[in-house]
């Protein structure tokens, strides 16, 4: 990975955008099947249940669905509140569906809002999130390091008047590494999460605490690093009272010189990315 | 009756003759306003006047009040069955075939339910505005309830009422009331009004009061005993009801509308500090609130949304809904959740600052979350011009402010001897200028349109905690808090409440922009990054303060220390101010 270049055809990455492709593809399908009453655990079924069906056996971390102000977390204080609970989704209610599966060897970890219904206030957090897209992106390209690329975007998030919520998120991530895992027959899983994936993450945290990197992009002093060479799966996280919107893709980071190379997005033909366009062309 | 462009006719029904005033355009919408006791239509004359602008407002003297005859014999004639038939016969006069929006107050109101309940006026009314005046079903109900299954506090609630209801039993000998009002009471009823619910003078009360109440005592023992005692069990309103609760109400206790819902399924409340006499002491709002559930509800009309729906759900939303909140400082951090936990009750937002975008941004998201509008304006509070234009500009524009939210402030930290006079003024103008200015220019329109209102000053645990490390900063804000104790003493006569706030140490970006006297750029950066992150991990929300300050308004208090150190700290400044100055000798870890 560490010499690759932005090249379509790569086979390395292809194989991680064909399955975070077809992890998009379940959010949508998905959500297109959410109906009032579907409660989370329900919605993670679906999830799980339409990537088995498409040859997906082991996870990062099982799909997670988070209804109404479960959206931006509200309350949360304890790592067992991801899990996805018996709350049933309602008219206008915005909804998060958060899945990480392996497909022949390789993971992706995505996050797809939406709501049942319209909503000017969640389109409106969709949109404010391109900017964030745009900011990782620039920042990580000056090789900014990790820390500060974080407080820019919570920074951000103020000015624009949101809270950041992935502070919820387990060490406060914004990202974290993803990588190829090994296909074994059995791949058990604990709290949630994939041991294959888990033992990768692990092997990179022993590494990188060698050589002064961390695999996970926090606000902590142990992301104070330039962006390392891999796969990122980045999550910005906007809440608002009551309401949260996110993005989840992979940030291909390079050791080339070439600014364009050094960074770039993964895929640029997801559903998000295609709203926003769509809206431009609207306005 | 002072109200230009009224048309007068009489309405003969049941051998009387109603005296019915109409106003406005006779194509809108009609709303019929209902007078209570002792009262005659002319109670109503601000709230009618400003109605009449948009709807077609029709007032009548209730029988044997003001200028309608009264029945003869007095006893058996004011019955509810009557009074029903009065009402009809003014709506079909008045609006023959369209339903018409009904708003009571006091007996006026405990009339217009018996309209709102029974089933001959099924169709006739399209609305009901209910102030100062239950159900006597559903208040015979409530009694039982707490009478059979009686608790400490349902026996509290009933004592309580029970206490509050002294005139019920006065009304009910015979002759003394009578010769009371005619009498001296009568004299001096203007007086007693002025004095004890401040009720502006003006035509209220008329030269007939003293004959209106003697035959509205008639209201009491036609009705009071026989429904208390045998309540209909099918009171249940047939259209949306928008509750108007006074908080201040001496005759009515709040606790009376407890379960409500049950009897009336569409229901908006609202609450107004206020005393009993509503519709002369707080016309501006009573007359925003009808015209909007009227408007809500013809629009429901059109389009099948039940109005109750479509109704803010936030903290306190009966409180704020509609009302006019202006927020200085509301870019960022405690300002802008203040602007955002008003927004969600509903309130219309004025969001000020100096950083226009962050204005613009706030009022924006405010309008996302339930503010029917919200206006961003970038004023500097320090200036005094500038304010004054805002004032003018928000008075003609949106109206008076009924909330006024002093939050803008600066951080300047540093030992006094390295803080320079600049330094001194920079601060002074911005935490205690911008305050006094707003309290000033703000505080006047309040107190000119004599409606009541609250202001709340952000003051900050610096106010009673001494510190080497913030004398400026802590001078400002001390002199904030005792400008708000001081305003809150004068303004108690004008039922403006004035609270202020000591928020404490709480995450928002103050310390990013703190001035630190003596500090280069660099050490400046370095002590500002410092403090932020330190404030970081506190990491108390700016909503908790906000919310805090929704809260203060409601409850009218004074000075209110919001997180756990700000509570300690006034605890200690009160006990043992001691021990605070020994804190305030320690040098901070920076």
């Amino acid at each position: 990975m560490t010499s690759a270049v932005k090249d379509e055809h790569a086979p390395e990455l292809r194989g991680f955008r064909e399955v975070q492709r077809l992890a998009y593809d379940c959010a949508e399908a998905v959500a297109a099947r959410l109906t009032p009453g579907v409660t989370e655990r329900e919605a993670a079924r679906m999830q799980r249940d339409w990537l088995r069906e498409r040859g997906v056996r082991d996870w990062f971390h099982l799909p997670f669905a988070w209804f109404g102000d479960r959206t931006a977390f509200a309350g949360f204080k304890v790592p067992v509140q991801f899990f996805p609970t018996d709350r049933r989704l309602e008219p206008g209610m915005a909804f998060i569906l958060d899945m990480a599966p392996v497909h022949k060897g390789f993971t992706a970890d995505i996050g797809y809002s939406g709501c049942l219904g319209l909503s000017p206030l969640h389109d409106r957090l969709l949109a404010d999130l391109e900017v964030h897209r745009e900011l990782i992106l620039r920042e990580v390209r000056e090789r900014r390091s990790l820390r500060e690329i974080y407080e820019d975007v919570e920074r951000l998030m103020i000015k624009q008047g949101y809270a950041n919520r992935h502070r919820a998120y387990p060490f406060g991530v914004i990202a974290h590494k993803v990588d190829r895992v090994a296909e074994r027959r059995r791949s058990p899983h604990v709290f949630g999460f994939g041991t294959q994936s888990l033992k990768g993450l692990l092997s990179d945290a022993l590494h990188g605490h060698r050589d002064g990197w961390s695999p996970l992009w926090s606000p902590y002093r142990f992301s104070d690093h330039p962006p390392q060479p891999g796969l990122w799966a980045v999550e910005p996280h906007l809440g608002f009272r009551g309401t949260g919107a996110k993005f989840e893709e992979i940030l291909v980071v390079t050791d080339s010189n070439d600014p364009e190379q050094s960074a770039f997005w993964l895929d640029d033909d997801l559903p998000h990315v295609r709203r926003w366009a769509e809206e431009k062309v609207a306005a | 009756m002072n109200l230009p462009g009224a048309r007068e006719r009489r309405v003969r029904t049941g051998g009387i003759e109603l005296c019915v005033v109409e106003l406005g355009d006779k194509e809108q919408p009609t709303v019929v306003l209902v007078h209570g006791y002792p009262d005659s239509k002319e109670v109503w004359t601000d709230v009618a006047r400003q109605l009449a602008d948009q709807w077609h407002v029709v007032l009548y003297d209730v029988r044997g009040h003001g200028r309608s005859t009264a029945p003869a014999p007095l006893r058996g004639g004011f019955t509810l069955e009557k009074l029903t038939d009065d009402f009809l016969a003014v709506a079909d006069a008045v609006s023959p075939d369209r339903a018409v929006h009904l708003v009571g107050h006091d007996w006026g109101s405990v009339q217009s339910w018996e309209f709102v309940t029974v089933k001959r006026t099924e169709g006739r009314i399209a609305s009901f505005t209910s102030m100062s005046g239950p159900s006597l079903d559903h208040f015979g109900h409530w009694i039982k309830q707490r009478m059979t299954r009686p608790t400490p506090r349902r026996i509290g609630q009933l004592l309580g009422q029970g206490a509050k209801s002294w005139y019920i039993y006065m009304l009910h000998t015979p002759v003394l009331p009578e010769l009371a009002w005619r009498g001296p009471l009568g004299k001096q009823w203007p007086r007693i009004l002025q004095r004890m619910e401040k009720v502006p003078a003006g035509d209220y009360p008329t030269p007939s009061l003293p004959e209106d109440a003697a035959h509205g005592a008639w209201l009491y023992r036609d009705n009071v005993r026989a429904r208390l005692s045998r309540p209909r069990t099918d009171a249940f309103a047939h259209v949306p009801v928008q509750l108007i609760t006074p908080t201040g109400d001496i005759f009515l206790s709040e606790r009376l509308y407890d379960q409500l819902e049950l009897w009336a399924p569409q229901l908006v409340r609202r609450s107004l500090p206020g005393k009993h006499w509503v519709p002369r002491t707080r016309p501006d709002q009573l007359a925003s609130w009808i015209g909007e559930f009227v408007a809500a509800n013809e629009a429901a009309q059109e389009d099948g949304r039940p109005v109750q729906d479509t109704a803010p759900t936030g903290a306190y939303a009966d409180r704020f809904g509609g009302r006019l909140v202006l927020v200085t400082g509301a870019a960022g951090g405690i300002g802008r959740a203040t602007a955002f936990a008003f927004a969600e009750a509903g309130a219309r937002v004025v969001a000020v600052d100096r950083d226009a975008e962050g204005a613009a941004r706030t009022a924006e998201m405010a309008r996302l979350i339930g503010s029917p509008a919200a206006w961003g304006e970038a004023v500097d509070v320090s200036d005094e011009q500038a304010m004054e234009k805002l004032a003018e500009k928000v008075a003609t524009e949106y109206g008076i402010v009924d909330v006024l939210v002093n939050n803008a402030g600066i951080g300047l930290s540093g030992s006094f001897l390295e803080t320079t006079s600049e330094d001194w003024k920079n601060v002074l103008d911005v935490n205690l200028w911008g305050v006094i200015h707003g309290c000033r220019i703000f505080g006047r329109q309040m107190a000119e349109r004599g409606q009541g209102g609250h202001i709340v000053n952000t003051a900050s645990a610096a106010a009673y905690q001494p510190s080497r490390a913030l004398p400026a900063y802590s001078t400002s804000k001390a002199a904030v808090l005792m400008l708000s104790e001081c305003l809150r003493a004068e303004f108690a006569d004008r039922s403006i409440g004035v609270s202020a706030i000591c928020p404490g140490i709480v995450n928002t970006n103050i310390t990013a922009t703190t001035h630190f006297a003596g500090a280069d750029a660099a050490e400046e950066k370095r002590l500002q990054k410092r403090t932020s992150r330190l404030y970081g991990l506190r990491n108390y929300p700016p909503e908790k303060v906000a919310d805090a300050i929704l809260k203060a308004v409601v409850r009218n208090q004074a000075v209110v220390p919001v997180t756990p150190e700000a509570r300690g700290a006034r605890l200690l400044s009160r006990f043992s101010p001691g021990a605070l100055r020994g804190i305030a000798r320690l040098k901070p870890p920076l």
